[in-house]
């Protein structure tokens, strides 16, 4: 016959509260956490407009380094072709955030490259034609995709001027936390705003260009690397006809 | 003239069981076709991020265009009060209906999430025309739906001609709206056109008359009803006459883009250099879509005979779908003018290097998918006219023709 131990009064009410501890304390501890991180619970204002400037000169031939970098940060290289995929149609299919484009002037045939990725526009054609809302932008001049809200009609893709975007055609396995990603939707460089959010100030691309070709920052602040490289080089936008006011913009091209 | 007595389609039973299972077999099979494109992404398709609108597109456009051009011949007969249009006008109705209802299943479906039409429903961005077409294609429902209604009930008569003018002035709007998809793109050379819109809208009287009178004559010929020479020669010279305007439309669309040298590249890809894209515009656009079909009806002895018309409403059809196929697709792979006076000659993003066009062909599934949507706009319409009366038991001269008289 086993022993029946009796518990004293003293004993069950130590044992309740260690209980109550292990039990509660995760959670106060969560709570005590996120309450740090306030700041990114507060909706950005218009105070910043992000954006950058590319100087074509310094842009290197042949090299890929902020590709390679843009992929590698947003996840785009975790997403694999699918199996029985014909090799050729899916490099026309599999997304892309930044490419590297190369240039022939057709009078003096001088070449120029240069990154071309969503330009920012502040009056963007992919946000006006979204018929859910979903293609949006920030108050700080980020233009992304709300994944919640994105139907995939892709009406965006034919609305950018310049092609910036891309629609995920196949599931994707892998992805990264903060950048997740799923069959059907549509997506496009949202200046690395996981790093902007949590508080950093460069892209990837920008980190990974060691020509340093791309300037970003701030363009509301005068006294930004980038307000002062636009105030004292000449730079361009891309389709600066249809008057979009884009966050990017090129010199030297 | 004589009062019009409508009745069911009353073709024998096993006929159109099995008209409705060689259709439903269809659907079922482009409902395969749309569980393996949604089940494994589009990557199956031939779609990619160059051409991100492929074959399902260009027959749901097709569909939705024709869907207010068969609703034109009810118009004639309320909104222009021509009596002899009168009794064509449930049928005219009920077909407008089931084309949208086609088209629209294609788009639906062609979606990258499907499953988020409730989204599409409860978040509206009304700078975007897509969020005002959802209105424009809803609203169509109701209002020829109420149409149809007031057509077949004497007691809703009072209605019946305001209801008519009202639906009339929202089938223009509904065309001007899926023409304003492409004409409000700036960022392509092919699109950004105000002139889209009206093309979109005479296009459309023109697919949706012969796709009417194709249903009309069809389901009159097996159930053994007659339709006199009278209304079959006025709907065929409307035809002429909308096929013409669609010619004219053509023309100047592209004499408007040859006059400015911004777009002189454009017009060379589809009128000279673009390979399948020029052919599809020469040959089925202007030439199946247009004139073969102009020299038919007008011709003396074939515009006559009911073969003619038929031959003119198919090829109509076929050269709409080429033309619908040439303004989506060739819209598409033209590559954009992101440098002007500059060329690429590299990109890592298939950027039309050396001005070569985007690359698309359509993959099976999507030609099932399209095919699936005519197949869903015939059941529905047989349904239609088997289970209520759309169909006037007669559409002689003697009945139609207010001007008969017994010679």
């Amino acid at each position: 016959m086993s022993k029946v131990k009796h518990q004293g009064r003293r004993e069950f009410l130590k044992t309740s509260a260690a209980a109550a501890a292990v039990t509660v304390a995760p959670g106060v501890m969560l709570h005590t956490l996120s309450a740090e991180a306030a700041p990114r619970t507060e909706a950005v204002t218009d105070k910043v407009r992000w954006g950058m400037l590319i100087d074509a000169n310094k842009c290197a031939d042949g090299c890929n380094d902020c590709v390679s970098a843009c992929d590698k940060e947003n996840g785009l290289d975790l997403v694999d072709m699918p199996e029985g995929a014909d090799q050729g149609l899916w490099e026309r299919q599999r997304p892309r955030w930044i490419r590297q484009v190369k240039l022939k002037d057709n009078l003096s045939g001088k070449i120029t490259n240069l990154p071309m990725m969503c330009q920012h526009c502040e009056m963007p054609p992919c946000v006006d034609v979204c018929p859910t809302g979903a293609s949006f932008r920030r108050a700080d001049g980020i233009v992304m995709v709300d994944r919640h809200t994105c139907i995939g009609c892709r009406y965006c893709m034919m609305a950018c001027p310049y092609k910036a975007r891309s629609f995920i055609h196949a599931e994707v396995a892998e992805k990264l936390t903060h950048a997740p990603r799923g069959k059907g939707c549509v997506e496009s460089c949202n200046l690395c705003v996981h790093r902007l959010d949590n508080g950093d100030t460069t892209t990837a691309c920008q980190d990974a260009c060691k020509h340093q070709a791309i300037v970003f920052g701030d363009l509301s602040d005068p006294e930004s690397a980038v307000s002062q490289a636009l105030k004292n080089y000449p730079s361009v936008q891309i389709r600066a006809d249809l008057k979009l006011n884009t966050g990017v913009r090129y010199s030297n091209i | 003239m004589k009062k019009t007595h409508f009745s069911e389609w009353g073709i024998e039973s096993p006929r159109y069981w099995g008209i409705l299972a060689v259709l439903g077999a269809i659907i079922a099979i482009a409902g395969v076709a749309v569980f393996y494109m949604e089940h494994s992404g589009h990557w199956v398709t031939g779609m990619t991020n160059q051409v991100v609108w492929g074959l399902p597109h260009v027959f749901a456009i097709f569909l939705i265009v024709a869907a207010s051009g068969a609703l034109n011949v009810a118009s004639i007969g309320t909104a222009f009060d021509k009596k002899v249009y009168q009794p064509l006008g449930r049928l005219s109705a009920l077909l407008a209906i089931a084309l949208l209802a086609g088209g629209l299943a294609v788009l639906v479906l062609d979606l990258g999430q499907p499953g988020r039409l409730l989204i599409a429903m409860t978040h509206y961005n009304f700078k975007s025309i897509f969020a005002w077409n959802i209105y424009l294609y809803t609203g169509f429902f109701a209002i020829v739906a109420a149409y149809i209604w007031f057509m077949m009930d004497h007691r809703m008569k009072a209605w019946y001609k305001p209801t008519g003018i009202f639906a009339f002035v929202w089938r223009l709007l509904l065309t001007t709206g899926t023409g304003s998809i492409f004409g409000f793109l700036v960022a392509r050379q092919g699109y950004d056109a105000a002139i889209l819109a009206p093309m979109f809208v005479i296009m459309s009287f023109a697919y949706g008359l012969a796709a009417y009178l194709l249903v009309l004559m069809f389901v009159f010929k097996v159930d053994g009803r007659e339709i006199g020479g009278v209304l079959l020669r006025r709907m065929k010279n409307l035809l002429g006459v909308f096929v013409a305007a669609v010619l004219y439309f053509t023309l100047v669309y592209h004499l408007a883009n040859l006059y400015g040298t911004e777009n002189h590249a454009y017009e060379a890809f589809i009128l000279r250099d673009g390979g399948i894209y020029t052919l599809l515009f020469w040959g089925g656009w202007v030439l199946v879509g247009c004139l073969i079909p102009l020299g038919i009806i007008y011709h003396p002895g074939m515009g006559a005979t009911r073969g003619g018309i038929i031959a003119a409403s198919t090829l109509v059809i076929l050269g709409g779908l080429a033309t619908v196929y040439v303004i989506v697709i060739g819209g598409q792979v033209f590559p954009m003018a992101m440098f002007p006076g500059k060329t690429i000659v590299a990109s890592g993003f298939f950027d039309g290097v050396n001005g070569q066009p985007m690359l698309y062909s359509p993959s099976l599934p999507e030609i099932l998918l399209g095919v699936g949507g005519v197949a869903v706009v015939l059941l529905l319409t047989f349904i239609g006219i088997r289970m209520l009366r759309f169909l006037p038991t007669t559409l002689s001269d003697e009945v139609a023709d207010p001007h008969y008289s017994k010679s």
